[in-house]
């Protein structure tokens, strides 16, 4: 999730951005954005089959209003992915992104004024949607179909409440990357670590090795209103490696409370390298700076030489500096976050969700459109810098830019992947996006313990 | 209906809904007069009620209607409509999360008024009819035209922490390596970290208290002064026995407005920390409850609250402003 709610390249504009997104809660404005989002790619060469959206009639002047999360500069490749739609209906689609969506998405459905179709990062919101608004409508036949097509089982699960089935997924994302600068990693003699106790050994190897603000790793949660969320999925990817996918399940559908042992074991598993001083924070300061270190530079030490490892998503390949080469033989690169054995590849994911409040023919057939492998594939071509990969398998990976989403997009459809979606984002919004996130930061931030942690997260469960 | 309802991006389409809201307006104001004017001795609550009539009618679903189903749901459990009794309140007051809450709105209540009006007053009598007068008002005004969002970024800026041995970015840290002490992480030392976020607060305020406890000191009447001066006063007992008393009235009304303001406070807070590291107030967490963790029973409790704390507050400064006026 979150992939690009926070896609900001520079601290400038991470700023502004901040400056925005409380500026819109102030004036209780929405920030509109409009736009052809010309010069996202070349989607708009993109050749699609037009004989698909016949069926929903003539569709010529009609208008779709879409509301994400998704904004600058994101936004421009997404808007260049629905060109080849409109091109081929005549339906105008109407784009509002805005930082503060999950939020205000809520307020505009009980004033009943919803928009038509709105992109979902958490499969939470969509239940609370579902369950204490009654507002989602299930997924056309044509949607469904798509999915059953093109997703798996898992990913459509996620889009499903109780039975029945509403929003078709858009996006993935792979989150158990560690990002590393590959020529530090040459001139030291370091190897990229295979298991876990490899990647425990090569920490205490920097750790001896290296002197002043430099430590192996660095890490960052801050994040405006979300802040914490970045350290929710360095617990969920140990709970993965720890307890293995079964428990993460049980956990995750609050089966085992929030606080039971194992979990303290993955949280005590994370915080053999965010507790320790010597091993965090590179150039940003003690255990503490993670609080408040803002997470879409805490990669950047690597960059400076302070740090060796930044444990982030594939999309935080879009969070670089302008200028830093994404690579094997660049300035940066990620590896695979490794399991306790070579044999399992427990991953982390998370995606967004189409979902649909009104049930007009041009909507159904955005919705169709948006659920095809046509559209990832127009996603992939508008998205010329990189930083997005599908789980859609109708997704050609030789349309993706870069090596990088090439490697994401190996991971997600490895059979040997056992992949998990991200809990926070699973579990009620009261512990997800709430307490859950609260409760790291003040892991970070205080001396309070483990077990104090969890439990106070297991209380706030409703 | 959906015709009146959204005019979206058309101009048109908006003049002319306005046209018809003016044309609405007439026709109704011409229908009370007429009926207002109709009977030959009206009673005089009939034409009181007559032009009061609708402004009451708005007030009613406007003001009271919304408060009333406020007060409702603070009695319900989350969204889900089962009446709960005051549980929300009981959590309110027992649950350690919103204990902290609570404090920290008393201590904003109390402290940031007070040190903003305090300054402004000494601050304003400092530099009444010195040389720099206007330039020195002007310095300290400022800060007023700036957005609290504004304020806060900048003030984030003052606290930022980078670890000892890279460059510092946030000027107090740099202070504290100059005066050679150790970087400080500001916004995560409680309780600290409480009053440093009330420093923008104050910031922005005191030239607020500044320019109308300035003017109030300009309008006490120099035979006043000039009697105390013949009798030997000076110095601080002029302030403290002339000036102190005279303005004393507009002292309050000035503590009371911040004190309102203060209470409403949600953006400094948000702004700097989001309420983490035990900062929150309750203005930023009922949001927080009601929009992020969808509760909206526990949202309505805490906006109650709020209420019922500012309702004497309002009433103490209104009554001081009739006063005000009066001496004037």
């Amino acid at each position: 999730m979150r992939i690009q709610k926070f896609g900001s390249r520079r601290r400038g504009i991470a700023l502004a951005a901040g400056i925005a997104s409380t500026a819109l809660v102030l004036g209780a404005c929405a920030d509109t954005d409009e736009g052809s989002g010309g010069d996202g790619g070349d989607a708009e060469a993109f050749e699609i089959d037009c004989a698909a959206y016949e069926e929903f009639g003539d569709l010529e002047g009609t208008t779709v209003t879409v509301y994400t999360t998704i904004v600058e500069p994101e936004a421009e490749t997404q808007q260049a992915s629905y060109e080849p739609f409109e091109e081929c209906t005549g339906v105008t689609v109407e784009y509002e992104g805005s930082r503060e969506m999950e939020a205000q998405l809520p307020v505009r459905v009980q004033a009943g004024n919803p928009p038509d179709i709105a992109i979902l990062p958490q499969p939470g919101l969509l239940s609370t949607l579902v369950n204490e608004y009654d507002a989602v409508l299930p997924a056309p036949e044509q949607v469904e179909a798509n999915v059953d097509e093109f997703w798996s089982e898992d990913w459509k699960e996620y889009g499903t409440v109780d039975g029945t089935f509403y929003a078709a997924p858009l996006g993935s994302n792979v989150k158990s990357f560690v990002w590393y600068s590959p020529s530090m990693f040459a001139d030291a003699g370091y190897e990229i670590p295979e298991t876990w106790d490899d990647l425990i050994t090569l920490t205490e190897t920097i750790a001896e090795g290296n002197e002043g603000a430099t430590r192996p790793w660095c890490a960052g949660v801050e994040s405006g209103d979300a802040t914490g969320w970045p350290a929710t999925d360095w617990i969920e990817d140990m709970v993965l490696r720890s307890a293995g996918p079964e428990v993460y399940d049980q956990w995750v559908s609050h089966d085992i409370p929030f606080d039971d042992p194992q979990i303290v074991e993955a949280f005590d598993m994370a915080g053999e390298i965010l507790k320790n001083p010597d091993h965090v924070n590179g150039g940003l300061g003690g255990v503490d700076s993670i609080a408040t270190a803002s997470w879409t530079d805490a990669g950047y030490p690597i960059l400076e030489g302070n740090c060796w490892m930044h444990r982030a998503a594939n999309f935080y390949a879009t969070q670089w500096p302008e200028g830093t080469e994404v690579g094997p033989e660049g300035d940066v690169y990620a590896f695979y976050l490794p399991a306790e054995t070579t044999d399992e590849k427990p991953t982390l994911v998370a995606g967004e969700f189409i979902g649909a409040f009104t049930d007009r023919p041009e909507v159904e057939a955005f919705q169709t459109y948006l659920s095809s492998s046509d559209w990832a594939n127009a996603k992939a071509a508008a998205t010329p810098a990189g930083g997005w990969v599908s789980a859609n398998n109708g997704m050609d990976p030789e349309n993706l830019a870069t090596d990088f989403d090439k490697l994401s997009a190996e991971i997600l459809a490895d059979e040997a992947t056992v992949a998990r979606f991200d809990g926070s984002d699973l579990m009620p919004s009261a512990v997800g996006t709430d307490s859950f996130w609260s409760g790291m930061t003040e892991w970070f931030a205080s001396d309070r313990s483990t077990e104090q942690v969890t439990s106070d997260i297991e209380k706030s469960w409703p | 209906m959906d015709w009146l309802k959204y005019a979206g991006d058309d101009p048109v389409h908006k003049l002319l809904l306005m046209l018809i809201a003016i044309v609405l307006f007439v026709v109704l104001m011409a229908i009370i007069l007429f009926v207002v004017d109709r009977p030959r001795n009206p009673p005089r609550w009939f034409v009181g009620f007559g032009f009061t009539g609708i402004a009451l009618l708005l007030l009613l679903a406007g003001l009271v209607y919304p408060a009333l189903s406020t007060i409702w749901t603070s009695f319900l459990r989350r969204n889900s409509g089962d009446f709960v009794g005051l549980d929300n309140y009981v959590r309110a007051f027992t649950e350690p999360q919103f204990l902290i809450v609570l404090g920290n709105t008393a201590l904003w209540v109390l402290v940031a008024p007070l040190v903003a009006t305090f300054l402004g007053l000494v601050y304003a009598y400092l530099v009444d009819r010195s040389r720099f007068e206007k330039i020195a008002k002007g310095l300290v005004f400022l800060p007023m035209a700036i957005s609290m969002v504004g304020a806060s970024i900048i003030w984030k800026f003052v606290y930022e922490f980078k670890p000892q041995g890279v460059e510092q970015t946030g000027v107090l840290n740099q202070f504290m390596v100059w005066l050679g002490g150790e970087p400080q992480q500001w916004l995560l030392s409680r309780p600290l970290n409480t009053f440093l976020i009330m420093v923008v607060f104050v910031w922005i305020q005191t030239g607020f208290a500044m320019t109308l406890l300035s003017a109030s000191i300009k309008a006490i009447p120099t035979d006043i002064t000039e009697a105390a001066r013949l009798d030997g006063v000076s110095g601080f007992g002029m302030f403290w026995r002339i000036t102190i008393p005279s303005i004393r009235p507009a002292l309050i009304v000035v503590l009371t407005t911040i004190a309102m303001t203060t209470l409403k406070t949600f953006d400094i807070v948000r702004t700097m920390t989001a309420g983490q590291f035990d900062t929150s107030i309750v203005a930023l967490e009922f949001y927080d409850q009601g929009f992020r963790q969808n509760d909206a029973g526990m949202a309505a409790a805490l906006a109650v609250l709020l209420f019922v704390i500012v309702v004497p507050v309002v009433v103490y400064n209104v009554r001081q402003q009739r006063k005000v006026e009066e001496i004037r």
